[in-house]
């Protein structure tokens, strides 16, 4: 197929990989801005999801919020967000998008992680006389770790995603290989960068995949499991 | 364009009180009556996309679901490509499908399409495989072959798990039907394209709104056309939940009319 051989023809281009407008710099806006929002969305979602889990309350928020977010569009996010006041301030709304979008994956996950935990083995926790914060922390929280982190899988894919998209309204990111390629008519350039994002995106899966499975403190007594259903995840 | 130099920052300023188009306002009633036939247009457009890629999926999800319920492997394998298929961006999955439909809805379509398959065979094959053995033999007791146990008793039993996955399903691709912008098929988020690049704040608020409300209604539908089809489901009043203690046990209308 010749758009094959033309797709491969540009990604072997080298000058198509340095320069502002090349593969590396896009790569490396693209990392940076997926690894600040991640870290960030973890930071406000995960505490959250985890004492309010502990605590028992909030399950309408956290159930909810995956709902809200999987309706809500990102491309719409980002333009109105590009549009509103804050959209004079470089990449905020970028970040403010992508922090948005990455919450209720985490939240839900942490918050189900918590409640999932076997009520035998809290009673027992308590029973041996510990705290409310000793329980959080030596008895739950190893417990939901694997959900966890499948909540982080499912942000990070999705801040992933959404940065991608950043690039219809001028963000950086390797989208912009995508939306520069479709201006110019470049449909060698629109499916390379299609390539080059979508291998990111499969690598940050793989790679926190393997994360998951040593984060799990129970793996060696359970069978392979088969890959998690990401019916939390919301909008691509 | 008029709506262009309308909406251009040195109108703005001298925009006669009152009149919302001129003002750039996110909120415009004179948007709505002037161009209510372009989002109606879009509106259409976006329901059109969304129902054909979700009705596509589904077709392909139940043979998938069969074919993963063969085995361990063949289950991990279709599930992981499915998942695999969800993890590329939407932007990425349009572009790759470009060279294959051109510059097409149909390209929206497909990827819209294989999105659905990761939730749909998932749900198809959670739902078939909850079916309780003793009804699989009661219905083999009965003269059903494979073929009639799947259409009549199998697949109407897994309607709950089948059609909470269509409302995932249908609400993301709502939302991503969007993102066919790219290639000028997005329904209304052509609209928020063309009111991004013109900065008509109007047009792109109306338009995410109309989403929204697309999403939320597309999921109550499939809500009461589950509730329609699967009354054995509805949790019964407290005198008759005494008669029937195993809601799991209940036979599916289908098969009683046999």
């Amino acid at each position: 197929m010749g758009v094959l051989a033309d797709t491969w023809a540009w990604l072997a281009t080298a000058s198509h990989w340095t320069g502002p407008d090349g593969v590396w710099t896009r790569l490396g806006e693209h990392l940076y801005l997926t690894a600040v929002c991640l870290v960030i969305s973890c930071a406000l979602a995960l505490p959250a999801g985890i004492v309010l889990g502990h605590l028992g309350r909030g399950g309408a928020l956290a159930v909810n919020i995956s709902n809200a977010g999987r309706a809500v569009p990102t491309f719409a996010v980002l333009v109105l967000l590009l549009m509103s006041p804050l959209g004079t301030h470089g990449q905020w709304p970028t970040v403010v998008a992508l922090v948005l979008f990455a919450v209720p994956p985490l939240l839900t996950n942490a918050w189900t992680g918590m409640r999932e935990v076997d009520r035998d083995a809290v009673l027992a926790a308590r029973g041996a006389g510990m705290s409310g914060g000793q329980l959080l922390r030596q008895v739950e929280l190893p417990l939901a770790a694997p959900m966890v982190m499948t909540g982080v899988r499912s942000a990070a894919v999705q801040v992933v995603a959404t940065a991608t998209l950043a690039a219809l309204p001028g963000g950086g990111g390797l989208g912009r290989i995508i939306t520069a390629g479709f201006a110019r008519y470049d449909t060698p350039q629109v499916v390379a960068g299609a390539v080059l994002v979508a291998a990111l995106a499969l690598l940050v899966e793989g790679v926190l995949a393997l994360a998951q499975r040593s984060a799990d403190p129970l793996r060696r007594t359970r069978p392979t499991p088969v890959p998690s259903l990401p019916d939390n995840q919301t909008g691509r | 364009m008029a709506v262009v130099t309308a909406t251009t920052a040195g109108r703005e300023a001298a925009a006669p009180p009152g009149d919302c188009l001129a003002a750039n306002e996110w909120i415009c009633g004179e948007y709505l009556r002037t161009r209510s036939q372009e989002l109606v247009d879009a509106t259409l457009q976006h329901v059109g996309i969304t129902a054909a890629s979700v009705l596509l999926g589904l077709v392909l999800a139940v043979p998938l679901a069969l074919l993963a319920r063969r085995g361990r492997r063949a289950a991990g394998t279709v599930l992981g490509l499915t998942t695999a298929l969800y993890t590329v961006p939407s932007l990425a999955m349009f572009s790759l499908l470009l060279p294959l439909f051109g510059l097409s809805a149909a390209v929206v379509v497909a990827g819209l399409t294989l999105y659905s398959l990761t939730v749909l065979v998932r749900n198809v094959l959670a739902g078939l495989e909850a079916v309780p053995e003793e009804v699989r033999e009661a219905a083999r007791g009965m003269g059903y072959g494979p073929a009639g146990m799947l259409l009549k008793v199998e697949l109407p039993l897994a309607l709950p798990a089948v059609t909470a996955g269509l409302r995932i399903t249908a609400v993301s691709a709502v939302s991503l039907t969007t993102v066919g912008a790219i290639v000028g098929h997005g329904g209304l988020g052509n609209l928020i394209y063309s009111g991004m690049k013109s900065v008509f704040r109007a047009e792109v608020l109306t338009a995410s709104v109309i989403c929204v409300l697309l999403a939320v209604l597309a999921d109550l539908a499939l809500l009461g056309l589950q509730r329609l089809l699967t009354p054995w489901t509805r949790p019964a009043r407290p005198p008759r939940a005494r008669r029937v203690p195993r809601r799991d046990a209940a036979a599916p209308p289908a098969k009683e009319a046999v």
